[in-house]
């Protein structure tokens, strides 16, 4: 473990990381979204209270691209919801600490969510808690934990936060 | 307490409960008096575990109905469920949803109460004296502290799960539960150590007996659920039995997984998807366990893999296959309710099991790959009940009576619910 210090190169690529990630999830190109992650990749969303108290569950809860490839199948095929647009707004990332060549970032994030006919609102506000891992294709995200403060989601969350 | 005039605008067909008018699920004064005679007067309702509170001082902060409720082990290792409403001015105390303290101080003019709800002390109750030994202020002489404690409920634990009641003539949680069901409940609860996985909180813009009702619809799984109908986990041509209580309003869905995959009657349904393959199956990496038989299971029956039970009114157990959870209902007005789901499991599961129940939490809660759509569902028939007040639902699958079955092709549970609902809705003051 050392200092969080990386060369420019690096960080303009984390930066993209966090862009291209939000334009993905809300573009509604589901299929996009696995793309993000490493081959055995952890994604949570979990709220702030179990994530404070240790309590284990998450609200979404997947292990590999299997279970990403599965989510984005369900989005498409399985959920009946109702449709809506949803919006991030991510923060500047933090880096707290480069472990080898892994980067433990994270950022406050916003989403807003537009259903058909219907004023925007806030959806789910949280951060995230990320560790970035460079590969072949470039950075991606070796774990990705939406840690969020909204206490009640409104009625369901179907698309990647 | 002044009697709420009874609602004119509820159109039932004479004393039949296949019909359900729209404005059950939308009138201020049904909904007031709602709370008033299920959550507030002869029902015990769901508060949560014991394993929330382990050691004294430990508190957990939850509701009944619409009411701010304090769960709280004392000094003993007791359990007390105490209202959230200082005696003096009734402010809401207790702002914290958990923690631990030694006694309750409301914070505006410190008055402080023991755990179990007693005054113990009120600032300046004997005044001040002064200088000329005269004494300005302070509580009337007769004043008893013994008068003004916090409003202290009854309570009910059974199975390392807690309830409570505001009435104090309430009848014994077991009779409340009647020997059906209770039977059901302690297949789940039966004394072993619970451990709690955490929560997921969500608020479905839909009135709060639609949830009662979603999980007293056997019918709606095995079409809306892709999942359950193609994985074989709920579709009707399980083994299935419905039971209820004597008065109907709890009820047990009890269904045994089959035909996974396979195609059938059942398989035209538009939501099955033959071909669907899992790109990572341990989602339904099912384990049976030796539990799932229960006290209650008939010569021959199959083991069931799902029971879901409803507590009316408060609350939903849950047991798909190895996820277990309670949930919670928690009434917002007539057009919204709070969902809280607790996951948990128990002492003796080893870390597979654990994380067995964590990967199929997947399944449930607000971003469920079953029960997502659940409350979108509910929140669509809600739009059309506040915009279409002279309409009805029609709950008529299976007849139009009330009676347990050996099937899961019928709305009888929900038709009971309402006879219920309308026993007490309409008795007199």
């Amino acid at each position: 473990m050392s200092t969080p210090n990386v060369d420019f190169a690096t960080w303009w690529a984390v930066q993209q990381l966090y862009a291209d990630y939000a334009a993905a999830v809300d573009s509604g190109q589901w299929d996009l979204w696995p793309g993000f992650f490493t081959d055995d990749a952890v994604y949570r969303l979990q709220p702030r209270e179990n994530h404070e108290r240790g309590w284990p569950l998450a609200t979404l809860a997947f292990t590999g691209q299997g279970m990403l490839k599965d989510r984005v199948y369900a989005i498409r095929e399985t959920l009946f919801h109702d449709p809506y647009y949803q919006r991030h707004v991510v923060g500047a990332p933090v880096l707290r600490v480069v472990q080898g060549d892994a980067l433990h970032c994270e950022a406050n994030y916003a989403v807003f969510r537009t259903k058909l006919s219907e004023p925007s609102t806030v959806f789910n506000v949280g951060r995230y808690l990320d560790v970035i891992v460079p590969t072949a294709e470039g950075l991606k995200f070796a774990r990705r934990e939406c840690i969020y403060d909204t206490e009640l989601i409104p009625n369901s969350i179907i698309y990647p936060i | 307490m002044s009697a709420i005039p009874a609602p004119e605008t509820l159109a039932w067909a004479g004393d039949a409960t296949h019909r359900i008018p729209f404005t059950a699920y939308t009138d201020e004064a049904v909904y007031r008096r709602e709370l008033e005679r299920f959550f507030y007067r002869g029902h015990w309702c769901y508060v949560g575990l014991a394993a929330e509170v382990p050691n004294p001082g430990d508190f957990k902060r939850t509701v009944i109905g619409e009411r701010s409720v304090i769960l709280v082990r004392d000094a003993q290792g007791g359990l007390n469920v105490l209202e959230n409403v200082c005696a003096h001015r009734g402010m809401r105390f207790c702002r914290e949803r958990h923690g631990h303290r030694k006694n309750f101080v409301c914070p505006y003019h410190q008055w402080g109460y023991s755990l179990k709800g007693e005054l113990q002390g009120v600032p300046f109750r004997r005044g001040l004296r002064q200088p000329d030994g005269t004494v300005h202020g302070g509580m009337p002489a007769d004043f008893d502290t013994a008068e003004h404690g916090l409003n202290r409920l009854q309570v009910a634990v059974r199975g390392g799960v807690v309830f409570a009641s505001f009435d104090p003539d309430v009848e014994p949680f077991e009779d409340y539960l009647g020997p059906e069901i209770l039977g059901w409940y302690d297949r789940l609860f039966n004394g072993r150590e619970l451990v709690l996985l955490g929560t997921n909180r969500q608020r479905i813009p839909g009135n709060w007996k639609l949830m009662q009702e979603n999980i007293k619809d056997p019918y709606h799984p095995g079409l809306l659920h892709t999942w359950f109908v193609t994985f074989g986990l709920w579709r009707a041509d399980n083994q299935s039995r419905l039971r209820m209580d004597a008065r109907h309003r709890h009820a047990a869905m009890i269904s045994t997984r089959g035909n996974a995959g396979k195609a059938s009657e059942v398989s035209s349904v538009s939501s099955f998807k033959a071909g669907m393959q899992l790109n990572d199956a341990s989602f339904l990496d099912i384990v049976p366990e030796p539990w799932w038989a229960g006290p209650n299971l008939p010569e021959g029956a199959p083991v069931p893999t799902a029971v879901m039970t409803t507590l009316f009114p408060s609350v939903i157990l849950q047991q798909q296959v190895n996820s277990v959870s309670t949930r919670h209902i928690q009434p917002r007005g007539p057009g919204a309710f709070d969902f809280v789901w607790t996951h948990f499991g128990f002492a003796d599961d080893d870390e597979a099991m654990t994380q067995r129940r964590l990967r199929q939490a997947n399944l449930f809660g607000p971003a469920g790959f079953v029960s997502a759509d659940d409350g979108e569902v509910i929140e669509f028939s809600q739009q059309a009940f506040d915009a279409t007040p002279g309409g009805q639902a029609l709950a008529e699958l299976g007849g139009r009576d009330v009676g347990d079955t050996e099937h899961m092709l019928t709305e009888t549970l929900i038709r009971g619910m309402y006879r219920y609902w309308r026993e007490v809705m309409e008795a007199p003051e």
